[in-house]
């Protein structure tokens, strides 16, 4: 053991985040103390990011499996069969903590990690989303952070040539202290081409390849991703790793090109805890242990230990086991795209990790003990006490909304809902010439080609969506909406949504309010799921997303991916014609609970949030993709926030042209609720032929009624007794809209 | 192979090039490895394709023309090969001296995505005779470093020889600071050389070749250039 490295002990085993139990546990599967590298071996394997540990037993609960479902969690990413002999692999993963820290480089990596995760599995990816959260904008702090975040989404996806076709962007207080960023992609492969993380075939070489190892990111798995923020966070700024696109590109290229062979036999990404993670994962896996020489390592910086090339997060490096003898043949692949290969080690029989470093063994640990059975808690879990109160509202307490219209603009010209384009300009939403609908609608659509570049009819409709106001007032509320509103808005372009991946962001979960939102979110993720058909094939959960003790509002993402038959049959969220008629689908109740308009006009995040009628949802889902592929709906849109007013207004304005309609919409609820409350389960369509439209929704048992028909240059809504409670220019609403987030921001926006 | 679409490392629009020159218009091409020291012998046309080549994290396409293929592309050009860059392509021939002038940060320091309105202000070249003289194309732009720039000695000939192919615009057509996304001079979003062979701009033609995928105006540009191909060949023939 090297002179230079500290004894280890319980103190040393708290400073890397371990608990006293875990301790006493490593010393019983050891037999005697750690080496300090087995230390640092075990605290980023059983850190909350790598091993679960808080939510394993709840997330064992959600429903993974169809017929359609290749793969589910576990994998580096989930595999669904969309025909023609092709499966879409798909995931989202968090980079909350790095990005809060250094926002740039903590979002570009973030991207590259889940473009990995993909293309580990033999899949090219085609399309990524972002769903970024930020405090208020009134901060300088926030608008760093928002631009910092947007420069490194785009810069890395942008060089590394994946189109961002979409994503979400929210704004809220309780983001102040720790910003979420999430990042999914979804790739193409051969359904019979799927690859795994598995280290099989006892003999066969362990092949290191991609970028060489340094110093950047150790512990960024332990202590930055597994802790909340505090006064020192910024000191935790070393655990942030920096992203090169240009060598994942180039590792993209090398991986696809070798897994056309038969060279490869499993293949990992290094990516939190590096090279200690992958190689146990892929040993576990495989029920193989692993001999590893570290001196065959490639690295960046000399004299670096055997702890610190166990535990960087260096970015852009692969782990791949080869069949024995092709050695040569798979180092050469990626000779040619510049990126170094070395041959570190062996597969063995013996179930052990053995790790060698300058003549020394520094490591031996049995697998199974540290990657698959590493703990899993049953923490206490309690309901908040004032969630009741919190959920308590009173509709006659809530003054009437006294200027609709006023408040439709003021609606508008929120960073929650004004248009993004400021964002998803500075991303390259075309590379791959697949996109036939990218940012600013419900979903995004993507028409699928083969690896050799055949097209095929197929798109894949990508949409991904969290309420966390509805989820602080009731977790399993929202989380139910998240699903049900992440698979309308895949519905909405005539797609069948097929499957979800999610990003579970809450706080700390040792924190008993925390752990039972937390809790509450999975059960209602698995209800949605089952309800809806649409299976959970991979996930992430983020915890600790807290500073100070404040955490933020429970944000369970949920990413849906759809697949749509036709691509050339679809509709679009904005108003196409003149003349259509406007058909409101779904019920609208009288539900003011969680609104943005409540938050907004009245300053109250209360009450209930809107109820969620999965039945109903699924019948709506149904008949909007009958609905396109018969040709009656050419236009639909989700009602969320900011209820059906701003509904129709987007309707009318983020189209390439603006459209005006005339609306009508006598009803009994108070006009404030039937304007701006947002009860789920809605769309605004439109199509030509009014009658059809609500034939075909009464034959599937939507509630449907003709509210207008589109046209001219203003949107009239009228209260059905010939006066109108809005009635406004398109110019001014598409300004105030698009101007939103420039204005904030102090750049350039749509001029008068 | 008769249009060769180089293939840098970091090019990301490679496949996208021969994809719409191959499946979509129908032509017979490849890519061809960065460091081939000889383009295929049946070569007619070149592709410079977009992407960042060895990450543009120096100078965009300042790696780029180094490498091997890039002197062989040189003497195609000098022979009087038709060559097309687009985007980082368009860098690329800056880099290499094939055109003049250079592209720069964008004015807004941002990366920009959008579709763009292009006027076509010469028509009887090689890249553009499918088009109109005064016709707007719609063609997206994709780029972080497309500002055009170039001596005023250098402007000045290019405007006096009407090397000025393709210019931002308004969707009527008139050309204003407003719809220049880059800060170009002279909203310039595409050049050819002085012997008319060589053309390079920022939009991605490659991209608008599909009605439902980007629209179709980016295969008059490349159909031009399957035109001139083909007519060279007959002349030869």
């Amino acid at each position: 053991m090297s002179a230079a490295e500290p004894s280890v002990d319980l103190a040393l085993a708290r400073a890397h985040g371990l608990a006293d139990d875990e301790w006493e546990r490593i010393l019983e599967i050891l037999g005697r103390t750690p080496s300090y590298s087995e230390l640092g071996i075990f605290s980023v394997m059983w850190s909350e990011h790598c091993s679960y540990k808080s939510s394993k037993l709840h997330l064992k609960q959600l429903p993974t499996r169809a017929e359609f479902v290749l793969e589910g969690p576990g994998e580096n990413a989930g595999a669904i069969a969309i025909g023609d002999g092709l499966a879409a692999v798909f995931k989202i993963e968090s980079h909350n903590h790095p990005s809060f820290v250094e926002p740039k480089q903590g979002a570009a990596t973030g991207v590259g990690g889940i473009l990995r995760d993909i293309f580990t599995m033999g899949a090219r990816p085609v399309a990524s989303l972002d769903s970024i959260r930020f405090g208020p904008l009134d901060d300088a702090r926030h608008r760093h952070l928002l631009a910092g975040v947007v420069e490194g989404i785009g810069s890395y996806g942008n060089c590394v040539g994946v189109a961002t076709v979409g994503g979400e962007t929210g704004f809220h207080e309780c983001y102040r202290g720790n910003i979420l960023v999430n990042a999914f992609n979804v790739g193409i492969v051969d359904a019979d081409r799927i690859f795994r993380a598995t280290a099989s075939g006892v003999g066969n070489p362990v092949i290191y390849a991609g970028s060489k190892t340094g110093r950047d990111g150790i512990h960024g798995a332990s202590l930055l991703a597994s802790a909340e923020f505090d006064e020192e966070s910024d000191a935790k700024r070393p655990t942030v790793q920096v992203g090169d696109p240009f060598t994942e590109k180039c590792l993209i290229e090398a991986c696809l090109e070798l897994m056309r062979t038969d060279s490869i036999v499993g293949i990992q990404d290094m990516g939190a805890a590096g090279l200690t993670c992958s190689s146990f994962e892929m040993a576990s896996r495989g029920g193989t242990g692993i001999e590893m020489n570290l001196d065959r390592v490639p690295r960046r910086a000399a004299g670096m230990t055997p702890y610190e090339l166990l535990l960087s997060e260096s970015q852009e490096r692969m782990l791949l086991v080869a069949r024995d003898g092709e050695e040569e043949r798979v180092c050469e692949v990626f000779h040619r795209w510049g990126l170094d290969a070395m041959v570190v080690g062996r597969v063995t029989a013996d179930g052990r990790m053995r790790i060698h470093s300058d003549g020394e063994e520094v490591v031996d640990i049995p697998v199974d003990p540290v990657a698959a059975s590493s703990p899993e808690l049953d923490r206490p879990a309690r309901e908040p006490a004032e969630l009741r109160e919190r959920q308590k509202l009173d509709p006659t307490s809530v003054a009437p909304e006294e200027d609709p219209e006023a408040a439709l603009e003021a609606l508008l010209d929120t960073p929650e809902l004004g248009s993004k384009a400021w964002i998803w300009r500075q991303y390259d939403q075309l590379v791959q010439g697949n996109t036939v609908l990218g940012p600013g609608g419900d979903a995004a659509l993507v028409r699928v080609k083969r690896e050799d570049g055949t097209p095929t009819r197929k798109a894949l409709a990508l949409s991904v969506d969290c309420n966390p106001r509805f989820c602080f007032l009731d977790p399993r509320t929202g989380t139910l909406a998240a699903v049900a509103e992440a698979a309308r808005n895949v519905a909405c372009t005539g797609a069948r949504p097929m499957a979800l991946t999610n990003c579970l962001n809450f706080g700390n979960p040792e924190k008993p309010e925390i752990m039972w939102q937390l809790r509450e979110a999975i059960r209602a993720l698995g209800e949605a799921a089952e309800a809806l058909g649409t299976p959970v094939v991979s996930g992430n959960v983020s915890l600790y997303n807290e500073t100070l003790g404040v955490p933020i509002h429970p944000t369970p993402t949920v990413a849906m991916v759809g697949l749509l038959d036709d691509w050339e049959r679809h509709a679009v969220s904005h108003f196409t014609a003149p003349d259509l008629a406007v058909v409101l689908l779904g019920e609208t109740r009288e539900e003011l609970g969680g609104s943005l308009w409540l938050a907004r006009r009245r300053g109250l995040e209360q009450g209930a949030p809107p109820a969620v009628d999965l039945p109903a949802e699924l019948r709506l889902q149904r008949l909007l993709a009958r609905g396109v592929a018969e040709g009656l709906i050419t236009s639909a849109h989700d009602v969320s926030e900011g209820g059906l007013a701003v509904a129709l207004a987007e309707c009318c304005i983020t189209g390439p042209e603006r459209l005006g309609a005339e609306i009508e919409l006598a009803d009994r609820l108070r006009p404030d609720a039937l304007l701006f409350g947002e009860s789920t389960g809605r769309v605004v369509a439109a199509g030509a032929d009014a009658a059809a439209l609500l034939a075909a929704a009464e034959a599937g048992g939507v509630p449907a009624r003709a509210i207008g028909r589109t046209g001219g240059d203003r949107l009239r809504i009228g209260d059905g007794r010939g006066d109108a409670w809005i009635d406004a220019g398109l110019a001014r609403l598409h300004r105030l809209w698009s101007n939103a987030l420039p204005r904030r921001l102090a750049e350039p926006g749509e001029g008068a | 192979m008769r249009f060769a679409v180089v293939q840098f490392p970091g090019s990301n629009d490679d496949r996208d090039m021969a994809f719409a020159l191959k499946s979509v218009l129908g032509v017979d091409a490849e890519l061809v490895w960065h460091r081939d020291p000889e383009l295929p012998p049946t070569t007619r046309a070149v592709l410079l394709p977009g992407g960042f080549s060895y990450g543009d994290y120096l100078r965009c396409g300042a790696m780029a023309r180094f490498s091997p293929i890039m002197a062989a592309v040189r003497r195609f050009a000098d022979a009087g090969g038709l060559v097309l860059g687009t985007c980082n392509g368009f860098q690329v021939l800056c880099e290499a001296g094939l055109l003049p002038g250079v592209l720069r940060r964008n004015r807004g320091l941002h990366f920009v995505c959008e579709t763009s309105c292009l006027r076509v202000d010469n028509a009887e070249t090689s890249f553009t005779s499918r088009a109109r003289a005064g016709q707007v194309l719609r063609i997206p732009i994709k780029h972080g470093e497309g500002a055009y720039y170039a001596t005023a000695h250098e402007i000045e000939t290019l405007e006096a020889n009407d090397q000025v192919v393709l210019r931002y615009c308004e969707p009527d057509g008139s050309v204003t600071d407003a719809a220049n996304p880059n800060g170009s001079l002279g909203n310039i979003a595409g050049i050819v050389n002085a012997a008319g062979n060589v053309f390079g701009l920022m939009p991605h033609p490659e991209h608008a070749v599909e009605a439902a995928i980007g629209g179709t105006d980016g295969a008059l540009l490349l159909g031009s250039l399957i035109d001139a191909v083909e007519s060279g060949e007959r002349t030869l023939a």
